[in-house]
């Protein structure tokens, strides 16, 4: 099982750590950040596999660690 | 026992403050970048050369000296730097406008000259910063600020291939165009990069790499749409590959 890390204040709401993981395991937050934006969020954190897909595609370095 | 598999890299700032817009690819790019100069052990005799366009604020992120050069003479600030301290490692991240267009001259002549640098240019096919103008790189038929009903190559000319004319020049010891529109994209992105960073360590020669970037904000597309448009028109165009590899070689 793995586990992120995420900065929810760097957050742009691209959307596209999304479309990049493979177990579907970010949806949006319905909170808004401190930018304005309806940040990512592990909505099923434990499906997580730890591959960094997320981390790599985030422009924004707002997830800033991930664990496996 | 949990194990850390991927982390900010030290080459940017810890209070970094990323200043592109959302999904804009300008992002992945200042990352990747960050993280060839963290494997390479180099962060701490590193000096890049800002620009001007989107790229001017690499100062807030990069972790290391950082030059800001005027529009367009990046290369000729980063011969500068690394003709007074040839131990440093000097890096330019620049956007296609400043690179191609108004310091198309200076680009050309520092790599003829075979400067051992390395020249990391953005293009997105627009002038970002300033709200979206055709740019040497902009596509026919392309609607911009500048280009309302589409660029026409009778007008305005066709988008210039950097690549394909850097790798002529002599003085290049890497050429290569990339994009980063998937994870695999952004891993090969990031080999090719790391190459560029060697051609200069290795005394080569000029290390440069074209980036196919999005621009979301000036192209009104969400991020998802502006990665399709690099897959699909700007990469017939503009065909990404490694044009040029005397790293390689050099083995």
């Amino acid at each position: 099982m793995g586990r992120i890390v995420l900065n929810r204040d760097r957050c742009k709401a691209c959307y596209l750590c999304v479309d990049a993981c493979p177990k579907k395991v970010l949806g949006a937050d319905n909170q808004v950040n401190a930018l304005g934006y309806y940040p990512v969020k592990a909505d099923k954190p434990e499906e997580c596999i730890g591959c960094a897909m997320c981390a790599r595609v985030c422009p924004d370095i707002a997830i800033e660690k991930v664990y496996k | 026992m949990e194990q850390l598999v991927y982390k900010k890299p030290d080459s940017i700032k810890d209070d970094f403050k990323i200043s592109f817009c959302p999904g804009c690819d300008h992002g992945t790019a200042v990352k990747l970048v960050a993280e060839v100069l963290d494997e390479l052990g180099v962060r701490e005799k590193t000096i890049g050369i800002a620009s001007v366009g989107c790229s001017v604020f690499s100062y807030d992120f990069f972790n290391v000296d950082i030059v800001e050069a005027p529009h367009g003479r990046s290369m000729a600030a980063a011969t500068g730097v690394k003709r007074s301290k040839p131990d440093k490692i000097v890096f330019t991240y620049q956007g296609d406008g400043d690179l191609a267009s108004i310091g198309l001259a200076e680009t050309i002549h520092a790599m003829t000259r075979g400067e051992k640098v390395t020249a990391i240019c953005i293009n997105n096919t627009t002038y970002g910063m300033t709200g979206g103008q055709a740019g040497p790189t902009t596509l026919i038929g392309q609607v911009t600020t500048t280009t309302t009903s589409g660029r026409k190559a009778e007008l305005s000319g066709y988008p210039l291939k950097i690549s394909e004319i850097l790798k002529e020049v002599d003085g290049t010891a890497y050429v290569a165009r990339v994009t980063l529109d998937s994870p695999a994209a952004i891993m090969n992105a990031k080999k090719c990069i790391k190459k560029a960073f060697e051609a200069q360590i290795k005394g080569l020669g000029t290390g440069f790499i074209e980036i196919l970037s999005t621009c979301p904000t000036n192209w009104k597309m969400t991020p998802q749409e502006a990665h399709a448009r690099v897959r699909g028109e700007m990469s017939e165009v503009f065909k990404p590959g490694v044009y040029k590899d005397k790293v390689s070689e050099a083995l």
